[in-house]
């Protein structure tokens, strides 16, 4: 460190212009993985956020879009219930519907239909829960466009109104459209296309139903199950019985909308990112070390140790990297506080951490690379003529 | 500071183990070095002998290719011999195996003056000698050096605190040799110490040398070009190549 610490404060301008590359990847690092953040919670977070172990779409459903594409009925539904290790099971309604406010406002919404005492069912931060047939509860982010308890919706075309009772806690959103729950057999009412136009469905409609049908099978495993863990054999049985196509809730996300090509377009943006920022600071050492060619040959003459100038150069770029990873990581955090709203942006304390050692720890391999080429350095070469 | 020089030697330092005079120092005995690969092969040192007592201060000259470096190189643990016996301090360094072992034979035992200095850009004078402590030593004994003593040895005590680019050609070269010294070496291998120096700042350079080596009972080898400063040294050989063909072993002092 003797050396290492003493050579960053000489050559401060050639580290200072080095860090600051580094502290822009950082930068760009944590605004990136606020967008990843970001887009999932937008595309996803109404998932993530029910108790549920996985879905189970009709069989052969294609994957992406399965949510809006699979039809499941009450027969698959008891075939699942047979099934052992699953502690809950119950039919969901979900689908994308466009609507306006009383005050005209056009609002995309994701129709979940939930059994409204069932495990699905949203429990309120503030209103009230599902209780009634034209009852919704909405997710919270859609209060700041001018919704609140007691607004009515209307669907378009088939001007059914629904009524906000309550708001979810957090954002709920499902392909980047915010998700109103409703009771389910109101979401069936809609999807047989029996909802009453010009006005709110009511127990009598309710009644007149005949209509068995939903979306998906949302499942729940027992505790410490292997269906609960996810696992793809445990599934089988079930699939077999209720003809169905079973992916767990992580699996499930790749077929919401879009949510695939957005994760792996953003992955790859980083992977980049951290190969370019290794190879950066991999050159950058590399020129440093060639440099410092005769230097350190008259040091490995005078007898310094391989391993005493690979730690010191190591430490070098140790200091280098994290002091200017940490300032670029404030930096990025900084500027994504001013992320305009509606920007699907978040930051999320777990993965700016993982990025941050991921981009100290390549830059290192970088460094390290590039250090290692003390060890290849002829002492004798200090003897004889000017560098 | 003057250029009359003592050149009387004063009696070596006992520093380390006794034993018979001549055992200490630096000894060559039928030393051959050849180097390039293949058929290429050259001989840049030919059945060499070559001894230096401890406290003497020994010129090595000849013209460019003589094997002048090659003599350094194999005395200063840099280089291995294809044949014949190199010890230093009575120590027969074909014993020492590998880098490991001939770097910390070097840090412990031998100093290097360089041409020009080659001091470390980003160190100041007093630093310079620190870091040279802190590769020989580890942990304490580093921490509690004071570089102050040495840097007044060599009239640097003033310049402590200035980095080499801030330092004449003459004063890069005093630090360079204060380096030297820091770790008490017994063998001083100088190489032309005075290539980048006028000649009233090569003979301080070269009597200052001379005079550390006679006071610190070193055995010190120069190699050099410059006839100028050969009348400091207790003795000069001269290379031809690769061979010490002149046992010139004139000794200069009256």
């Amino acid at each position: 460190m003797f050396l290492a610490l003493r050579e960053l404060a000489f050559a401060r301008g050639r580290f200072s212009l080095m860090g600051l590359v580094i502290g822009l990847i950082a930068i760009l690092m944590v605004l990136l993985s606020g967008l990843s953040s970001g887009l999932v919670n937008d595309g996803v977070s109404g998932l993530k956020s029910l108790p549920v172990s996985a879905f189970a779409f009709d069989e052969g459903t294609k994957t992406d879009n399965a949510f809006s594409r699979s039809v499941v009925d009450t027969d698959q539904l008891a075939a699942w219930r047979g099934q052992p290790d699953v502690a809950e099971a119950e039919l969901m309604g979900t689908s994308i519907m466009n609507a306006v406010t009383d005050d005209g406002q056009q609002v995309d919404l994701t129709m979940f239909g939930v059994e409204p005492d069932g495990f699905l069912a949203p429990e309120p931060a503030d209103g009230d829960a599902l209780d009634r047939p034209a009852g919704i509860v909405v997710s919270e982010s859609l209060r700041g466009e001018g919704i609140d308890v007691g607004t009515v919706i209307t669907l378009d075309r088939i001007n059914t109104e629904l009524e906000v009772v309550g708001f979810t806690e957090g954002q709920a959103t499902f392909g980047h459209v915010d998700i109103a729950y409703l009771p389910l057999a109101t979401w069936q009412l809609i999807a047989a296309g029996q909802a009453p136009d010009g006005e709110a469905p009511t127990d009598a409609h309710l009644a007149t139903l005949d209509f068995d049908q939903a979306s998906v099978i949302a499942l729940q495993g027992a505790e410490g199950s292997e269906l609960a863990a996810g696992s793809a054999e445990a599934f089988a049985a079930g699939d077999t019985a209720a003809t169905t196509t079973t992916l767990s809730l992580e699996e499930s996300f790749n077929a919401s909308p879009g949510y695939q090509a957005e994760t792996m377009t953003l992955s790859m943006i980083q992977v980049f990112l951290y190969a370019i920022g290794a190879l950066v600071v991999g050159a950058f050492f590399t020129v440093w070390t060639i440099q410092r060619g005769h230097e350190l040959a008259v040091l490995r003459a005078m007898g310094a140790s391989a391993g005493y100038l690979l730690r010191d150069g190591l430490a070098q770029a140790s200091i280098l990297l994290v002091s200017f990873t940490a300032l670029g990581v404030a930096a990025g955090v900084g500027l994504g506080s001013l992320m305009p709203e509606g920007m699907p942006f978040a930051l999320e304390a777990q993965p700016i951490a993982v990025a941050s050692a991921l981009t100290i720890l390549l830059g290192l391999v970088g460094a390290a690379v590039a250090v290692l080429r003390v060890t290849r350095i002829e002492p004798i070469s200090a003897l004889g003529g000017n560098r | 500071m003057s250029t009359t020089v003592d050149h009387h030697r004063e009696p070596a330092q006992d520093r380390s183990a006794p034993g018979p005079a001549g055992i200490l120092g630096l000894h060559l005995r039928d030393v051959t070095l050849e180097v390039g690969d293949g058929g290429e092969r050259v001989r840049a040192l030919d059945r060499v002998d070559l001894s230096v007592t401890p406290g003497e201060f020994v010129a090595v000259i000849g013209p460019s290719g003589a094997g002048k470096s090659s003599l350094l190189a194999v005395a200063g643990a840099l280089a291995t011999p294809t044949s014949g016996v190199v010890e230093v301090l009575g120590q027969d360094l074909a014993g020492l195996r590998g880098q490991g072992q001939l770097a910390a034979f070097r840090r412990r035992h031998l100093g290097f003056v360089f041409q020009s200095g080659n001091l470390v850009p980003a160190l100041t004078a007093a630093d310079q000698l620190r870091l040279a402590r802190r590769i020989a030593h580890r942990g304490g004994r580093s921490r509690s050096f004071d570089p102050a003593p040495l840097l007044e040895a060599v009239d640097m005590g003033h310049r402590a605190g200035h980095r080499p680019g801030q330092l004449s050609g003459g004063e890069r070269q005093r630090v360079g040799i204060a380096r030297a010294l820091v770790n008490e070496p017994s063998l001083l291998l100088v190489d032309e110490p005075t290539a980048a120096l006028d000649r009233r700042r090569s003979q301080d350079i070269v009597a200052l040398l001379a005079r550390q080596c006679h006071q610190r009972g070193i055995a010190g080898v120069m190699v050099t070009h410059d006839h100028d400063v050969l009348d400091h040294c207790d003795r000069v050989v001269e290379m031809v190549d690769g061979r010490l063909v002149d046992h010139r072993s004139v000794t200069l002092r009256p």
